[in-house]
This record gives C-alpha cells, sequence and structure tokens, in this order.
C-alpha cells in the first residue's frame, strides 16, 4: 500500500471483505492456500488439553495468571486460567448457564425443545451457603487444604444434578488468535515484528519485537500481550513451525473431541455452515456462528468459533472493528488540525511588535 | 527491563480486576445487585480487551513535551524572526528540551528499549507509532541543532569569532525554522496514537481528541513562552497560551459530553479527578495570563498553570482508557447498541449505518 492510499483511505485493504489478505500482504500469487481454525464449541467436553499441547509445543512459560490468589483459583467454574493473554495461547472458558427447570432445549441434554428464556435468569438464592473458592476460605498457617471441604457437601461431588427448580447447561469454548483478515495487530507495529505469513495467519517475529506494545490495545479481542518476563509481545502463531512441516497446529492434533479443527479456510467455512444447519435441524437454534462473515468489521476471522451464546457470555466482543478501518479520517483530522495549529502560532504574533 | 515491565503491568491488572466488578451475576453469588447504568452480559465481568501496556508517567509525559516542543519551536522561530530575543531563546531551549526529553521517555518506556532504533526499520502509515517516529526523529534533531547554535553563538562572539558566529546563527535559524514546520504535526499525531486503538474511550473520540491535544500544546508553549520571556517579549506566548487553554477546555468538555456512555470514564477515578484539576489550572492559567501578563512573576506563574492544566489532561487522557479498556461494558454496551441499530436498518433500508454509533 502505498503512502497516498492510506493517507487518502481509498486503500481497500484496511477493512472490509478481502478474499486473499496474503497476496494483499505482498506474497506472490502461487502461496499456499489461507488456512485457520474451526473451533465447534457445541462438542468441547472442557478437558484443556489444547491448553496443554499448545503450552508444551511452542515451550511458552508460566502465565502467572491472578498470582495474588492462593492455589490460583479464580472461583470462575473450572476456568483457573483467566484469558487469552503473552503465555496464554489458547484459553477454555467455562460458563455454568443456571435457568428454570425445564426450560432446557436439545443443546442443554434435556429431552424438552423449544421455550429458551431471552435473557439469563439471575441465580435467585441458587447457592447452597457456601463461599466461593478462593484465598478466604484457605486455612490459616499455610497448611494443607482439604479440597473435599471446599465442595458442596448436600449434593454429588462434580455432578451436575440440578436443584429441583434450576437446569444447569455447561458451555466450554476455547478461545485462540482470531489471525483476522485485518490484523489490528499488524497494521500498528510500528517495527514490522507482526507479519502476515504465507499461510495467511499473523504471527510475531521475537528477534524484532521491541515491546513498544502498541500491538496490545489494538487488538479488538484482547489477544496479545507483553510478556513480563521477556518485554516482547506473544500470542498464538498457528503453530507456524508445525505449518512448514505440513503437521497440523497442536492444540488441533491434541483436541479428543475435534471440537479444534484446522484446516484450509475455505474448506472449514463450509464444514461450519454444514455444522450450523445440522444444529439448527435438530432445533439448536441458538448456535451460532462467529467470526465466520467476512463482511464483519474486520474481515472475517481465520480462526472461528460455533458458540451456543452470545459472544460477550464467552468473552469475546460482539461487534469487533479494526481500529484501522476509521485510521485515513483520523489522519486527516490529524493534518488538518496541525495545520489549525501552525496557523495559530503564526497568528499570535500578529500586529508586530507591542 | 524486567522489573520495570512488573511494576507497570502489576498497575495495569491492579486498576482491572476489583474496580470493575460484574454488573450482572453471572457465575458469582451476590453480585448481581450491582446494576448502575446498562445491563450487559460478560465472561465473569473480566475485561474483553487488553489495556495498554504503556507505563504512567512515560508515555503521559512524553504526551506533554511534545506538546511543548511543537508549538515552542514555533514560538522560538517567529519570535528570531520578529526581534523578540528572550521569546527565541526559550522557545528553542524549550523545543530541544521537549523533544530529547520527550525522547528519553518513549524509549524507556519501550519493554525492550535497547531495541528502540527498531523502531527505524520502516515507515508505516497504518502504524501512528511509526509515522511518529519519523515525525519526532527530524524535528529533535532539528530543536537540537537549533538550540545548540543558541547556545554556542554567543561564546563564539564573546572570543571574537563574529564570521563564525554569523554562520552559526544562520543554521540555527535555517534548523529552527524546519523544526517549526514539522512541530504541529508533532502536536497533533498523537491523537491517532491514542484514537488508533481498541480502546472505546479513545476511539470514539477520534475526530475531537486532535483539537484537544493542539489546545494543550498551544497551553504548554504558550505557558512556557510567559515563564521563560520576558514583559516585553512575551505577548505572542500569552496570546497562544490563553487561546490554546480556551480550546482545550471547550474541545475537552464537548469529547466528554459526546462519549455519552464512554465518557463516564473521565468523570470518576483518578482520570476525574485530573481532568477536574486541569481544568481549573488551565482556566486559572487564562485569566491570570490576561490579567497579570505585563508583570514578570504573574505571567510566570500563570504559564506555569497554563503548563501544568496541559499537563493533567494529558494524564488524565491516559487514565481515562486505561479504565475504559478495563470495562467490559465499554466494549459490550457499544457493540450490542450497533448491531441492535444495523438490524432495524436493515429491516427497512438496505444502506448498513456502520459507524452510526459514536
Amino acid at each position: 500500500m502505498s503512502l497516498f492510499e492510506a493517507f487518502s483511505g481509498t486503500a481497500n485493504s484496511l477493512s472490509g471483505p478481502l478474499p486473499d489478505p496474503t497476496t494483499d500482504a505482498g506474497w506472490s500469487g502461487d502461496h499456499p492456500k489461507r488456512v485457520g481454525f474451526f473451533t465447534d464449541t457445541s462438542v468441547c467436553i472442557g478437558c484443556k488439553a489444547c491448553e496443554v499441547a499448545c503450552k508444551e509445543w511452542n515451550l511458552v512459560p508460566d502465565d502467572g495468571t491472578d498470582a495474588s490468589d492462593l492455589y490460583r483459583l479464580t472461583g470462575m467454574s473450572y476456568d483457573n486460567t483467566g484469558d487469552l493473554g503473552s503465555s496464554t495461547w489458547r484459553h477454555v472458558a467455562f460458563i455454568e448457564d443456571v435457568r428454570p427447570h425445564g426450560s432446557a432445549t436439545a443443546a442443554h441434554g434435556g429431552q424438552q425443545t423449544g421455550f429458551l428464556p431471552a435473557g439469563l435468569p439471575a441465580v435467585h438464592g441458587g447457592g447452597n451457603g457456601h463461599t466461593p473458592r478462593d484465598a478466604d476460605t484457605a486455612p490459616p498457617g499455610g497448611g494443607t487444604v482439604d479440597l473435599l471441604s471446599l465442595l458442596p457437601d448436600d449434593g454429588a461431588h462434580g455432578q451436575q444434578t440440578p436443584d429441583d427448580e434450576r437446569d444447569v447447561r455447561w458451555l466450554m469454548a476455547s478461545d485462540v488468535c482470531k489471525h483476522c483478515t485485518h490484523a489490528g495487530c499488524l497494521d500498528v507495529c510500528p517495527t514490522g515484528a507482526l507479519f502476515r505469513t504465507e499461510f495467511g495467519t499473523v504471527v510475531v517475529q521475537d528477534d524484532i519485537c521491541n515491546g513498544c506494545g502498541y500491538c496490545v490495545p489494538s487488538c479488538p479481542y484482547g489477544v496479545i500481550d507483553v510478556r513480563e518476563s521477556d518485554g516482547g509481545a506473544h500470542k498464538c502463531t498457528l503453530c507456524y513451525d508445525r505449518l512448514g512441516e505440513g503437521l497440523e497446529p497442536a492444540c488441533a492434533k491434541a483436541c479428543p473431541t475435534n471440537s479444534i479443527q484446522f484446516g484450509d479456510l475455505d474448506e472449514l467455512q463450509a464444514a461450519a455452515d454444514a455444522r450450523l444447519a445440522e444444529l439448527h435441524g435438530r432445533g439448536v437454534h441458538e448456535a451460532r456462528l462467529y467470526g465466520r462473515d467476512p463482511d464483519d468489521g474486520v474481515g472475517g476471522d481465520g480462526a472461528f468459533f460455533l458458540l451456543l451464546d452470545e459472544p460477550e457470555v464467552y468473552g469475546m466482543p460482539p461487534d469487533p472493528i479494526v481500529t484501522t478501518r476509521d485510521l485515513p479520517e483520523m489522519w486527516r483530522n490529524a493534518a488538518l488540525t496541525a495545520v489549525g495549529l501552525g496557523a495559530a502560532v503564526v497568528a499570535a504574533f500578529w500586529g508586530g511588535r507591542r | 527491563m524486567g522489573h520495570d515491565a512488573n511494576t507497570e503491568m502489576s498497575e495495569r491488572s491492579g486498576i482491572d480486576r476489583d474496580a470493575v466488578k460484574p454488573r450482572r451475576g453471572r457465575g458469582r453469588r451476590g453480585e448481581e445487585l450491582q446494576v448502575p447504568e446498562a445491563e450487559f452480559r460478560s465472561y465473569y465481568g473480566r475485561p474483553i480487551i487488553k489495556a495498554p501496556v504503556w507505563k504512567n508517567p512515560d508515555v503521559p509525559l512524553y504526551l506533554f513535551l511534545g506538546g511543548l516542543a511543537a508549538t515552542s519551536s514555533g514560538l522560538g522561530a517567529l519570535g528570531g524572526a520578529t526581534g523578540r530575543p528572550t521569546l527565541r531563546r526559550t522557545g528553542r531551549l524549550a523545543a530541544a528540551g521537549g523533544a530529547i526529553g520527550g525522547t528519553v521517555f518513549l524509549v524507556h518506556d519501550l519493554h525492550r528499549p535497547s531495541r528502540f532504533h527498531h523502531m527505524l526499520r520502516v515507515l508505516k502509515p497504518t502504524s501512528p507509532l511509526s509515522v511518529g517516529t519519523w515525525i519526532l526523529s527530524p524535528f529533535a534533531t532539528f530543536a537540537a541543532a537549533t538550540a545548540a547554535a543558541e547556545l554556542t553563538e554567543p561564546v563564539l562572539r564573546g572570543r571574537g569569532a563574529s564570521t563564525l558566529a554569523g554562520l552559526v546563527r544562520r543554521a540555527g535559524g535555517a534548523s529552527g525554522a524546519a523544526s517549526a514546520v514539522i512541530g504541529p504535526a508533532l502536536g497533533t499525531y498523537t491523537a491517532v496514537l491514542f484514537s488508533n486503538t481498541a480502546v472505546p474511550t479513545w476511539h470514539e473520540a477520534h475526530r475531537i481528541l486532535p483539537v484537544v491535544f493542539a489546545g494543550s500544546a498551544a497551553a504548554a508553549g504558550g505557558g512556557m513562552g510567559l515563564v521563560g520571556a520576558s514583559v516585553r517579549d512575551n505577548e505572542p506566548a500569552a496570546r497562544l497560551g490563553v487561546a490554546g487553554a480556551i480550546v482545550e477546555l471547550v474541545a475537552g468538555s464537548s469529547m466528554e459530553r459526546s462519549l455519552g456512555l464512554l465518557g463516564d470514564v473521565y468523570h470518576k477515578g483518578r482520570a476525574g479527578t485530573l481532568m477536574k484539576a486541569s481544568k481549573a489550572c488551565l482556566a486559572a492559567g487564562a485569566v491570570g495570563t490576561l490579567l497579570g501578563r505585563k508583570r514578570r512573576w504573574s505571567a510566570a506563574l500563570s504559564g506555569l498553570a497554563l503548563m501544568a492544566g496541559s499537563a493533567l489532561t494529558r494524564f488524565g487522557v491516559f487514565d481515562a482508557g486505561i479504565a475504559s479498556a478495563n470495562d467490559p461494558a465499554h466494549i459490550v454496551v457499544p457493540q450490542r447498541e450497533r448491531l441492535r441499530q444495523r438490524q432495524s436498518t436493515n429491516e427497512t433500508t438496505q444502506a448498513p449505518p456502520d459507524r452510526a454509533f459514536a
């Protein structure tokens, strides 16, 4: 993209549908097809094998999430990872979806279908009197903790038996870098450390990154972050090293239920459309694809999802837009204002001496 | 390096988790009563985007110093051209000091400062930080050369090397003019730097933030001129400082209002306090300048107030952005509203109002 195009806003590569971001980034026409992930959360069992496989293969260090919390228990269901970050490139979210008995749909594993409340009811008195498991419940004196004593004692341990009045649906989803068609992190990187690979993915070159941190607030999904220990920005590489050898990424390889599917993006999109139609046909009307639409604010994601609730329930933005979509307008505004500022300085001298 | 990163990152994480409680009791008991404004859903009330890891005070101080240098270079150049030696000297020294100090803070802000020169590998128009690097680098070079000329010329003249002194004077005038031409860009590009992020309070203000920052730069440069220049020479600095303060006050208030829900971060917490203090300083500085420009001490005090107001604005805008990024409501509520508007528009017309929601 030329300077003129960027400043004038005539470049179409800042937002909107873009069939081939790889060629747009300067690769020759005979590059490999764009690859990606399709994460079908309807079959995720929350085993976190993806998290482990990612850490092992990529030698990602301890993330230190919530290190102030004893045992690093977040109180967020079985999610003690927290969120994606510089040292967490796959993150499994756990949502305990509690709703009135009898309102379950097929997605709950219930027999009834049909009624689905628009919003989630509040958990009125749903607790069983136990305080959340956090540092407050740790024994004084730093001894060992009897974890069993922290579990509810009026029900079977770990079993999802509903109370008389409520059903619980588990939502589990393995989140990852979206490898956007229009990647904000890549656009704003001032060193060229972030680049678009020949596979259409977005990768940080660690030997170039100088830790300026501009990519961090520019990601509309909150994926990339600067690692405290080495000062560099890190995120999912979609296992760039494995792709080069014809292997699939570690998380997809480890996923036991094929919730994480890797492949050419066009084939994944077709598979996702078929899966969505199948689920809708079975009455799971809350199923929806996220990041699949090339018309969305980031031009579609290289890693997209099948979700069973609104994206924000999983910690994802409902309508992300790449910030650089508005950049040409911002540059024009700033340039005009700069002219005004220069004129103001000159005008301050108007009228000569005294 | 590692220590700097640690302290800064812990400050960032200290701001979020506890300050941003879930507005709706998803998965946590006893918190569903907190429903201050709009209802929205989230993942345990956690932030959705990552707050900037930029260091405080490095980055807001850089914004202030860059703005100070931007207008000081113009005051220095024009002060020299119109026979105001004390304003020329003040402007030139402030331009160099601001540019060099700002550069030091920018490099210190990096989490790998020894690689600062990697900024010079590329020129990327899509990266305001890259464009800014290529604005700041020549500006700092010209401003430093100008200040060096300002300081060496009298020394040379005192030693009788008047030919050489004349050369230095002319070179200083040329580089001073160059820095004055680049200066306004240095004063406004930083608004693009902040706006071009996913931070809602910064991004949605992208139309007016350059005006706020330009006003802030004018107030800082004018204030510096009032502090350093003699009563005989300080009239342009007074005019610029007062105009900058008025623009900054008006544009800043307009920004806070037009942000709607996203403007709440300017009215609470540390950002709210900083913005209030900024307005007080700017108003006091402007009034003081109008009344007391012709007395040396009151001119200097007013100039200091203008500079303080300018700096406080930068710190306030910085803090507001951190708070905005850490609040999931700032992401979910506007984006939901945007989706809703798009849906309702699609039912009547075909044109999607893609940026209708501010």
